[in-house]
């Protein structure tokens, strides 16, 4: 298929609706906007539904419903307006629904600013509501990746019965960028949605939608029975990439847009005479943990470099267990780390003085 | 020998937890029975809310899927812009649906979505031990308004069937009480036409069931039944609010 230009957030419509998406519910808020409004105009001519809800609360709970209801279904928000979410998202992870929810970040706390960030690193990678969870996280750091995983999302949705979330920080959601849409076949073996609620037409037992669980006993085997998901997810889900690792003196770790700012920092530096490798997630949860075991033994740093002030650092020293030291350079609020200042960072790790 | 009287098919046999003189139990019977009689059982797909009914997934004998506090109407109203062919209702308590989730309530009624609520306002929060609700009249002792309601500090209590009434897209609004057997039989007529409402299209449908709580209320369960006669019902007035023919 031939090329074209799109913004980001129509980028991710169009894609959800290849995907098989048919129901979208949201709440506007900056900056992904254009994605509801590409829905409202799409959805009606694919026999789908676009709906506009009251609130962030009301969309997620809408969600609830259809996903209960066994379609195949989508929201998206903005920091302030996930975190609204995250009632309705800890109910549909203990009912285990599938759905996609869109993060684009923007900075915080509070009602923050409307500018890129990536200050949700905690908040997407730690469950976010209450109670023991875990959302599948992609972090694409261009439109051609994020469109080229959302298929992937809805599938993995489906096959984990676990809502899954495609994080992009503001610039994702606001630039153009050329994109293919290609044909893909789903590398899972989706299972019927028997459970889902759909009218018994007298034919069957009551299918329950349903987090609750009054005795203990079956709560904590509800419980062990996420977290054996889990598990798989994290033995067969773990997507990053590598970048310059040979001989490197610093090894940055970096996700999305920033990954890109990072990359050329290091052509950079690698003409300066400095190595620097990259290690970039592309699952955020389940963090890519293996991919350190390709940094050399006597690297002298780890740096991770974000757009936050450092929520990254934790999953990075987990994954380094003590084998490298952890530095840290971020800028927030909607300021975007420079090449130069990623440099600089790099020089005074490896001890070259400015 | 003839059966005269048969438990109906849209209940499970599960034993409900409720307390003694609970008028949940009835109101239950009165929606089973309308789903059954309507021939929607297998096409119908119920919303359990947080509260005493919280566990109703289990009692009614159809699909059913277990909201959020207050959240009951937007998750019904994702359940059917999925399927629009199917009975979709949300059973709700009053501080479930008056108190957390008014923001939802109103809008599934300013939408005009095609589901049917069934609201049991018994002015007070049971499941969690008696608290105050917006619906506690006033007056009205609870364990967070230990002197009684007053006006100055919590306002007067919300009358919903009066409030939703004035939204174009609630289309069937009444308010009905379950306690006398005279008023049972208004119930389950009320409730019967809300869900042939939502059959024939015509936009969103409410009946608000005044019920007692003998257990919160401190009362035996016939001065429950006469504490709702002298106090609920002046204050909460029983009657037809719309219905379709009025929605134009």
């Amino acid at each position: 298929m031939a090329k074209v230009l799109m913004k980001g957030n129509e980028a991710i419509g169009a894609a959800a609706i290849k995907a098989g998406c048919k129901y979208f519910f949201g709440y506007p808020i900056t900056p992904q906007n254009e994605l509801p409004e590409y829905m409202s105009r799409e959805m009606p001519k694919v026999g789908g539904v676009f709906l506009q809800a009251e609130s962030e609360v009301a969309a997620i709970n809408m969600v609830y419903g259809a996903a209960g209801a066994g379609a195949r279904v989508m929201t998206s928000s903005s920091s302030p307006g996930i975190a609204l979410k995250q009632e309705g998202i800890t109910y549909i992870a203990g009912a285990e629904l599938p759905c996609v929810i869109v993060n684009i970040v923007r900075g915080g706390p509070g009602l923050g600013g409307i500018q890129p960030a990536q200050s949700d690193y905690n908040q997407v990678t730690r469950g976010g509501g209450n109670g023991d969870y875990k959302l599948l996280v992609y972090a694409p750091a261009n439109l051609q990746e994020m469109v080229d995983l959302m298929q992937e999302a809805f599938d993995a949705a489906d096959y984990y019965r676990n809502p899954v979330m495609m994080v992009g920080d503001g610039m994702i959601g606001q630039m153009m960028e050329p994109i293919e849409f290609k044909e893909s076949k789903s590398r899972f073996e989706l299972p019927n949605k028997d459970w889902s609620t759909v009218g018994t037409k007298g034919a069957r037992k009551p299918n329950i939608i349903n987090s609750l669980a009054l005795d203990p006993a079956e709560l904590e085997k509800h419980n062990h029975k996420l977290q054996a998901k889990y598990d798989l997810m994290k033995a067969n889900e773990v997507k990053y990439e590598t970048y310059n690792m040979e001989n490197a003196e610093v090894v940055i770790v970096a996700y999305g847009t920033t990954s890109r700012i990072v990359r050329n920092a290091i052509i950079d530096l690698k003409e300066q005479g400095v190595h620097v490798g990259l290690i970039r997630p592309i699952t955020l949860w389940p963090f890519p943990e293996k991919a350190f075991d390709e940094v050399p033994a006597d690297c002298k740093s780890l740096l991770s470099v974000e757009m936050s002030m450092g929520q990254m650092v934790d999953d990075i020293k987990i994954a380094s267990n003590g084998r490298w030291p952890v530095s840290f350079y971020g800028r927030c609020g909607g300021m975007i780390p420079t090449p130069e200042a990623v440099m600089d960072k790099v020089k005074e790790l490896v001890g070259g003085a400015k | 020998m003839s059966v005269v009287f048969q438990k109906t098919k849209g209940l499970t046999d599960k034993q409900t937890h409720y307390c003694p003189g609970c008028t949940h139990g009835i109101i239950h019977r009165l929606v089973a029975e309308v789903l059954e009689e309507l021939d929607v059982l297998g096409e119908t797909i119920g919303v359990a809310p947080v509260g005493c009914s919280v566990l109703a997934y289990e009692y009614f004998n159809c699909d059913m899927q277990e909201a959020s506090h207050g959240r009951a109407p937007a998750v019904a109203t994702g359940i059917k812009r999925v399927h629009p062919d199917k009975v979709v209702f949300t059973y709700q308590g009053d501080g479930d649906l008056a108190s957390i989730g008014t923001a939802e309530i109103v809008h599934v009624a300013h939408r005009g979505e095609k589901i049917t609520t069934i609201f049991v306002n018994n002015a007070i929060y049971g499941m969690t031990g008696g608290q105050m609700a917006p619906t506690t009249l006033i007056g009205q002792k609870a364990t967070t308004a230990p002197l009684g309601r007053t006006v100055e500090h919590s306002g007067m209590p919300l009358r919903v069937s009066e409030m939703l009434s004035t939204i174009h897209g609630a289309a069937f609004v009444e308010r009905v009480s379950v306690d006398s057997p005279a008023n049972i039989r208004k119930a389950k007529k009320a409730i019967k036409e809300a869900f042939e409402c939502q059959l024939a299209g015509k936009g969103f449908s409410i009946v608000e069931v005044l019920s007692t709580c003998p257990t919160n209320w401190g009362f035996t369960p016939i001065d429950a039944l006469k504490w709702l006669q002298d106090n609920l019902i002046p204050y909460y007035p029983l009657g037809n609010f719309r219905r379709p023919e009025e929605v134009k």
